[in-house]
């Protein structure tokens, strides 16, 4: 076997003759994977609890990012040192959309709890169209440049190339996640929210207030969003009034992939479909003689999810959710 | 009122019939452009009612519903355009498209048998995005659908030597292009209304009703589940086919980019928005969510000037903004659509009370 | 070539009455010189011209820029009072919204049929514009568009449908053309899989391999993607010596950055799709030193370019986005076209388009048998601190054509001031030169009088 490149500080040497492609793909697959995960968190928290698809989730991301970029920039033009001027726009973005999240479940949802269960998913998806068009008032229809918050460190490892951001995107959503499960599993708040989760009515009965348990679960996944929205906008320094649903679409897949209602299963179900995209990009054009190239970039994680659900009908990670719909 | 209308009665009809037959005409006085917006409303009614038998009767949340219509668009657009220099007549793609539709929804259902609720919509989605973007790319390395650049140049509706396009003389009136593919979209509209009649109230239609109701209870009582859910992927699909393959000839051009989830999701609403699984209820939701974009662009404008005197948002931007509202305030206002069926009422208000 | 000078020598006639009644505005070249506005009471009738581009969605800001280019050149011709037919025109501009639908596209174009408008004025997507063509073709009315590039469009056999901007082809082909002159042997392409992107990217990948480079990966996105990652790395491991996007900037901007710190190499090249300040803005640093092609001259090499930027900054209170000098072409030459066969009905004035000639704001106006531009000189500009460098124009298959223009106007320029204006050498860079050079001599002319 020839050896066709040697990285000498690291002592590994790499075999294969285009590793260094292989584990830029995999790097390139969990960030973008992270990102996915990031924002499936926020999708499934507020279903595991509601058992509703809240489509908005992707607009409250996009709102995260604009309000982040407006305050920012403001700051920094102000004369504000940029760490300061990054902070006050995460943190002005988290509280923006907490009470987007918040407002969004008072208004929309709360008064269709008992409605046939397609209505809040049509509320949900006029919701969607209100937000982005009320975006694109605001903010107008061009993209906008994301201001740079983080100085720009190159990293290089056996031949694949990576920045600091997206190190922090990955240990971003991996604390997030472990927070999400302390949060569920270790205190008062998360206990009422599984409470509610299995039966509202009777964890009411038990003294759980589950209107306010909700709100919470609206309020701590639009705080999600909100991160992701800031996460987005660091690492590809655009942003638009539509690049919200896509990327909503993409991670409620992977909630899907993952078992919707999981939290674990979120983040595996978003890392795994960032690498299927990487991986499917990268290889599938090569293995089908050029007949399936990157054009079926987008299809790949759609493949992936019909099989994975003919197997596993509750996704990767789900509970039987017996016959909820 | 709702007796005069009834269109059990013969007056009812006959009341009917007139306003359809006068409506092109009366619309032809506001511009030809309201004909073909009128066409695209009959239009959504034959995609609505055929999602309605998937979505509305046996229950099965299916996203990717506009795949379907694709397909038949295209099935159409490659029989009857010089792209594979085929003229096949109107009436032998029709059947063909539909065909090659039910064949997709079978597809389509036998792998998602298992799947319930917000699962099946996702890959229903899934499957909607699949087709467009194999559309969007057969056209390397054999060049099946022309990719991106769609397909150009496809035939008219054409009974031997009467087309559908241009202007022509029928029993002394003279008719435009757009009226006469109005007369053909009313004559199938009826056609899948009365199918969608039939099968409410007939043995498969209240099997579909069990299955959405209770899908196990129905499997226990000896309905035969899985040929049943497959049956209504596959009659729901073959509408959307014989839709496409009209859509195809009116416009004479189809491209991927008119397949996009976004059209799913307005089918979608329209049955929702009017009542799910209540026929005219459908028609409604689907009549109400096609020409409202058109009204709120010819409204909006003259409405911002006359009040402030001057335009303070420019009219296509809050156009989507007050549909966005609409369906938000619709579901908040009225959660089973704006024209339920009665049972479906009765049931929500049961609900209700049980509920307090 | 004796007919052809008098039309020049006619137009400067023209050109020297409007100086001599002290009208601001750049004179018209036309057959029939258009008289110093009269005040008799003469009967007014209104030409209702259509204009179609996406007012909403991702494209906007560009069917805005159209628009205006359009109500640009509507007022200009108003001004100028002319009469078609022993009768004063007065034009009107009815503007709709196609929203880059194909759907929509058919309705508005439905409704401009319906409003009996003499003539249709875009659209700007080749999407909207080609299912459109049909209507106006059925309607037998003119239809001339600034941005629809697809060659499809004029290929269809209408009689009713021209544009005035090189299409896909021309542009693919001069970028292939310019890719082999850079010293290019490996190139890897990305398109968006729109039908502007993917046409492009063929007519590049067609050139590029004629001019014997070697094309080492084909890789997709779509326009709505905002991470390239995963394809770059793999034409990272193809080593090419350049990138080649077929796409617009909102996408083009992101993958020049994407590359950079992917750590590529490789320049990056796309069309007119990137070829915008937006691109610069998306793409920072990383597109610095890389290039990108627009078809025409730039504005600033061309006669009246100039001062067409300043009359529409001035109007508009913001910079031309892209396609605005065409729109506002467009709609000069549908009105040269009536006023030369004197007539607004489309059916008397639809062959004079076929037949115009027209020294346009963009290029010398003259269409082929399809309906499409001939010449169609397409330019290269690099990025370089922050701004779009004129690097230079290739004329592709035509340039004989827009040689033998240039010649004809350059000996008009003599014929009537007696001074030779010299010419460059570059024959298409001569066209545009030749043209100010009349002009020029003609103002001269004046003076000495």
């Amino acid at each position: 076997m020839k050896r066709h490149r040697k990285v000498p500080f690291l002592h590994v040497a790499v075999d294969l003759p285009k590793m260094d492609i292989f584990l830029q793909q995999i790097i390139n697959g969990l960030v973008q994977g992270s990102i996915y995960a990031l924002v499936a968190l926020g999708y499934t928290m507020v279903y595991g609890i509601m058992g509703l698809i809240n489509f908005a989730h992707g607009e409250v991301v996009m709102i995260g990012t604009l309000v982040t970029i407006t305050v920012a920039t403001t700051l920094i033009k102000a004369g504000m040192p940029v760490a300061v001027a990054g902070l006050a726009g995460l943190s002005s973005a988290v509280l923006v959309c907490m009470a987007l999240g918040w407002g969004l479940e008072r208004i929309a949802y709360r008064p269709l709890r008992n409605a046939p269960r397609l209505t809040p998913l049509i509320t949900a998806i006029g919701m969607s169209i209100v937000l982005q068009n009320v975006a694109m008032i605001v903010w107008g229809r061009n993209y906008l440049t994301f201001p740079h918050l983080l100085p720009k460190v190159n990293f290089e490892f056996a031949g694949a190339h990576f920045t600091a951001i997206q190190v922090m995107i990955v240990v971003v959503s991996g604390l997030t996640m472990a927070g999400l499960v302390l949060l569920v599993y270790r205190t008062k708040l998360g206990m009422a929210m599984r409470a509610t989760a299995q039966n509202p009515q009777v964890a009411s009965l038990m003294g759980v207030n589950s209107n306010r348990v909700i709100s919470a679960a609206f309020v701590i996944g639009s705080a999600l969003g909100a991160l992701a929205g800031v996460m987005v906008g660091t690492y590809y320094e655009i942003a638009h009034y539509q690049m919200g649903f896509m990327l909503g679409l993409k991670a409620f897949t992977a909630a899907v992939l993952g078992g919707i209602g999981n939290l674990a299963g979120a983040m595996a179900g978003g890392i795994l479909l960032g690498i299927i995209e990487a991986l499917g990009a990268g290889y599938i054009g090569d293995l089908t003689g050029g007949f399936l190239g990157s054009h079926y970039q987008d299809i790949f994680a759609f493949i992936v999810l019909i099989v994975v659900l003919m197997f596993k009908p509750s996704g990767l990670f789900g509970e039987k959710t017996g016959d909820r719909a | 009122m709702s007796k005069w209308l009834n269109p059990r009665s013969a007056f009812g009809i006959a009341l009917i019939a007139a306003a359809l037959i006068a409506l092109p005409f009366v619309a032809a006085m506001g511009g030809q452009a309201w004909v073909r917006i009128l066409n695209f409303a009959i239009l959504y009614v034959f995609l609505a009612l055929g999602l309605n038998i998937v979505v509305g009767f046996a229950g099965l949340l299916d996203l990717g519903y506009i795949a379907f219509y694709a397909v038949g668009a295209y099935t159409y657009a490659l029989l009857a355009s010089p792209h594979f220099g085929l003229h096949w007549p109107f009436w032998v793609i029709l059947p063909i498209g539909a065909a090659v539709a039910c064949f997709f929804g079978v597809l389509l259902g036998s792998p998602t048998l298992k799947l319930r609720g917000d699962y099946l919509a996702i890959v229903t989605l899934g499957f909607g995005e699949i087709v467009r973007i194999f559309l969007n790319n057969l056209n390397a390395p054999i060049n099946v659908t022309n990719g991106p650049q769609g397909i150009t140049l496809i035939d008219t509706v054409a009974f031997g030597d009467f087309r559908f396009s241009g202007t022509s003389q029928v029993l002394g009136v003279s008719l435009s292009g757009p009226q006469k593919y109005y007369f053909l979209l009313v004559a199938l509209a009826i056609f899948v209304i009365i199918i969608n009649l039939r099968l409410q109230n007939s043995r498969i239609g209240r099997a579909w009703q069990a299955i959405r109701e209770d899908e196990i209870a129905a499997k226990a009582i000896g309905i035969n589940t899985r040929n049943l859910k497959l049956l209504a992927f596959a009659m729901g699909a073959s509408f959307g086919g014989v839709a496409g393959g009209v859509f195809s000839a009116m416009q004479g051009f189809v491209s991927p980019e008119s397949f996009s989830l976004i059209e799913s999701i307005m089918i979608l609403a329209m049955v929702v928005l009017g009542g799910m699984g209540h026929i005219p209820g459908v028609i409604l939701g689907a009549v109400l969510l096609s020409i409202l974009p058109e009204v709120l662009r010819y409204g909006v404008g003259p409405l911002q000037m006359a009040l402030f005197g001057k335009m303070l948002i420019d009219p296509e931007s809050l156009r989507m903004l007050i549909f966005g509202l609409a369906l938000v305030l619709v579901m908040r206002f009225k959660p089973a659509g704006l024209w339920p069926s009665p049972e479906r009422k009765r049931e929500l208000s049961e609900k209700r009370a049980g509920a307090v | 070539m004796q007919a052809k000078l008098s039309v020049v020598a006619l137009s400067v006639a023209a050109a020297l009455a409007m100086t001599a009644c002290g009208k601001k505005e750049e004179p018209k070249p036309a057959a029939a010189p258009a008289a110093p506005a009269a005040p008799a009471a003469k009967p007014v009738i209104v030409v209702k011209l259509g204009h179609v581009a996406p007012m909403t969605g991702p494209q906007a800001h560009l069917g805005k820029d159209n628009e205006s280019g359009a109500r640009l050149a509507i007022e200009e011709l108003n001004a100028q009072g002319l009469e078609i037919g022993g009768a004063k025109v007065s034009f009107e501009l009815l503007g709709e919204d196609d929203q880059a639908d194909p759907k929509q596209g058919s309705i508005v174009a439905q409704k401009l049929v319906d409003a009996k408008v003499a003539g249709v004025i875009g659209h700007l997507n080749s999407g909207t514009t080609i299912p459109a063509s049909k209507l106006y073709s059925d309607a037998g009315i003119p239809q001339i568009s600034g941005s629809a590039t697809n060659p499809k469009y004029t290929q269809q056999g209408f009689k009713t449908a021209f544009r005035v901007m090189a299409n896909d082809v021309q542009q693919g082909k001069s970028l292939g053309e310019f890719a082999a002159k850079q010293g290019v042997k490996t190139v890897a392409i990305v398109d968006d899989r729109t039908a502007y992107g993917q046409g492009l990217a063929d007519e590049f990948k067609k050139a590029a391999e004629a001019a014997g480079i070697k094309v080492v990966a084909t890789e997709y996105t779509n326009d709505k993607a905002t991470d390239f990652k995963a394809i770059l790395t793999k034409i990272k491991s193809t080593k090419p010596d350049l990138v080649f996007y077929g796409g617009m900037d909102a996408q083009g901007g992101p993958m020049a950055k994407q590359m950079k710190e992917l750590g590529i190499k490789a320049k990056f090249l796309g069309g007119d799709g990137v070829c915008t300040p937006e691109f610069m803005k998306l793409g920072g640093e990383a597109t610095e030193g890389n290039y990108c092609s627009l078809p025409g001259m730039p504005l600033e090499k061309l006669a009246k370019g100039p001062e067409f930027k300043d009359k529409f900054t001035k109007k508009f209170g913001m910079d031309i986005q892209l396609y605005a000098p065409y729109v506002y072409d467009a709609v000069m030459v549908m009105a040269d076209s009536m006023k030369r066969a004197d007539s607004v009905d489309p059916a008397k004035y639809l062959p004079a388009v076929g037949q115009t000639k027209y020294d346009g704001v963009t290029a010398m106006i003259e269409f082929d048998q399809f309906g499409d531009l001939k010449g169609g000189e397409i330019s290269i500009y690099q990025y370089k601190g922050g701004k779009l460098e004129y690097v230079e124009t290739l004329g592709g298959s035509a340039v004989g054509a827009v040689k033998e223009a240039a010649a004809e106007v350059k000996e008009a320029a003599k014929a009537v001031a007696g001074a030779a204006s010299a010419a460059g050498a570059d024959a298409v860079k001569a066209g545009a030169e030749a043209v100010k050079g009349a002009a020029e001599a003609t103002k001269a002319a004046v003076e000495k009088k």
